[in-house]
């Protein structure tokens, strides 16, 4: 899924302070697993924005709506009869969430409360991981399942790297060495020999190597 | 005539070579590198110099080595693969050749959060071993990656980098095999203070019968005072020093510490000299290049074979 954090409540504060009536839209799929922009997190942030305003003597209106996917546009089409009422929309979507709502009303000021991070898997509860840099030609079976273009801090496909140390990496001393695992792992299989090629170089136009990708598959074409 | 690496007609023919690593300055100014380049010139047979190590900016790599090759020093170029995409490195390998540059040193680079610039985005668009292949395929075939010919192949001695103190250990050597495939013809070692495992090292290194395919050159940092013996092992990446050294150092009075790191460099350097598959030492003083000459000269690799 794709995982995000609630930008810091003063940046937040200080991006909706011009608009006397917002309405915050929250997203109830990838964000809402990760805690920062269901339904719950939108309850959150809309009454503290009401308080604040109220502390300041400020007279804002501020509603509140959660669409169960912001970045598809069947769900985006709720908005429509309401969008109006608005000065603008604070949303918690992803970035692709926040984009969708303002391709869709291009006159309507949509603004984004999350950071979106990154393609993740839920660790634990409240911990989430980035194993996954959606690079367009996936290679895990290679690597025993773990990806060394997310999971190593230099992207080697040649590593380790001289810095691993007691499993951990160099760059984290938290985060465990993605090659490390990777040697142990296919080890444990007897599949070692699986690393004695030598990768070459990637082609990274599969990923960000010819600007925003686009997939078109004509037999999903209504 | 044509200019000829002189590290490889050292090594090649059989003597134990002696390189010294060289930092540029943190400004424009050439003075410092022309000073280290006088203290180091006829007491090692190539210098390296380091590439914006630990993501600090410093002055060019490959400016510091046109730089020295015109104070007459045979210098081995540092290039890592954290700052510029394959386009850029394989220009800048054209480039150092034409410049008359005989060495290069293939590394992927401390990452760019050690340093500096944190903000920086790391390139890392191929590797250290892809950048060695490059290299090679780049002087034996004259093609550059995707196989397009060029007008004129580049000339270089390829090296590599390797840590035999890092993890998982079992899995260095075979990484080492991989260097040697890709084209590395000489190693120069992270600094050895673990002798015991460096000699478990070097014994997997020939029982593989790498020791026959590439020069080793060990690596060696005289300690300044057992703070930086120390501060090394906890901070600095890849390096371990032993309790027993750090120990040792602490012995010693702080006015005397000096003096007891260049005595376990020279010992090092003596347990090198006599391990078999050991073709040499690579002496990085940080910021100490003074010292190199004593310490050659206490090794009694002085003076430096003419070739």
């Amino acid at each position: 899924m794709i995982t995000a954090e609630r930008k810091p409540f003063e940046e937040i504060k200080e991006m909706v302070k011009p608009y006397s009536k917002l309405l915050v839209v929250g997203c109830g799929t990838c964000v809402a697993e990760c805690a920062a922009g269901g339904e719950k997190e939108v309850a959150l942030l809309a009454s503290a924005l009401r308080m604040e305003a109220r502390m300041e003597n400020r007279v804002v209106e501020i509603d509140e709506m959660t669409l169960d996917r912001q970045c598809v546009y069947e769900f985006i089409d709720q908005l429509t009869e309401t969008v109006d009422n608005y000065d603008a929309i604070l949303s918690l979507g992803c970035g692709a969430g926040v984009q969708a709502v303002s391709d869709v009303f291009p006159d309507m000021t949509v603004l984004p409360a999350l950071n979106t991070t990154f393609l993740g898997e839920t660790k634990a509860p409240g911990v989430w991981m980035e194993n996954c840099r959606g690079c367009g030609d996936c290679k895990l079976h290679i690597f025993g399942a773990i990806c060394p273009v997310a999971r190593c801090a230099k992207g080697l496909f040649n590593g380790p790297c001289g810095g691993s140390k007691d499993k951990r990496c160099e760059v984290h001393p938290d985060t465990p060495c993605a090659w490390h695992m990777i040697i142990e792992r296919l080890e444990k299989k007897g599949r070692l020999e699986q690393l004695n090629n030598i990768y070459p170089p990637v082609d990274w136009s599969t990923g960000q190597g010819k600007g925003p990708r686009k997939i078109e598959r004509e037999d999903q074409m209504i | 005539m044509k200019r000829e690496s002189n590290l490889k007609k050292v090594l090649s023919a059989g003597h134990f070579a002696v390189t010294a690593e060289c930092g540029p300055p943190k400004g424009a100014d050439e003075g410092p590198i022309k000073k280290k380049g006088g203290m180091l010139k006829g007491y090692v047979d190539s210098v390296n110099v380091t590439d914006n190590q630990t993501g600090v900016v410093r002055l060019s790599s490959l400016a510091a080595c046109v730089i020295l090759k015109e104070e007459g020093i045979d210098p081995v170029l540092q290039m890592v693969t954290r700052d510029r995409n394959r386009i850029a490195l394989q220009s800048d390998i054209l480039g150092a050749s034409a410049l008359g540059i005989r060495n290069i040193l293939c590394l992927s680079g401390d990452h760019q959060s050690f340093g500096n610039q944190k903000g920086a985005k790391g390139v890392f668009d191929i590797d250290s071993i892809q950048l060695i292949h490059t290299v090679k395929t780049m002087r034996d075939e004259g093609k550059i990656i995707g196989g397009e010919a060029l007008t004129a192949p580049p000339q270089l001695f390829i090296g590599a980098a390797e840590n035999p103190f890092a993890d998982p250990f079992s899995y260095r050597v075979l990484r080492l095999g991989k260097k040697i495939r890709a084209g590395a013809e000489f190693i120069q070692t992270q600094c050895i203070y673990d002798i015991p495992r460096f000699k478990e090292w070097i014994g997997m290194v020939r029982d593989e019968g790498m020791d026959q395919k590439v020069y080793i050159l060990g690596g060696i940092t005289p300690l300044k005072s057992a703070k930086m013996a120390e501060y090394m092992n906890g901070h600095v990446a890849g390096i371990t020093i032993p309790e027993g050294i750090i120990d040792r150092m602490k012995k010693v009075p702080p006015k005397d510490q000096r003096e007891e790191g260049i005595k376990i460099a020279i010992e090092t350097i003596e347990a090198l000299k006599e391990m078999k598959g050991i073709h040499g030492v690579h002496i990085m003083a940080i910021e100490w290049e003074e010292i190199v000459p004593q310490i050659v000269e206490k090794a009694n690799l002085y003076p430096r074979p003419s070739l």
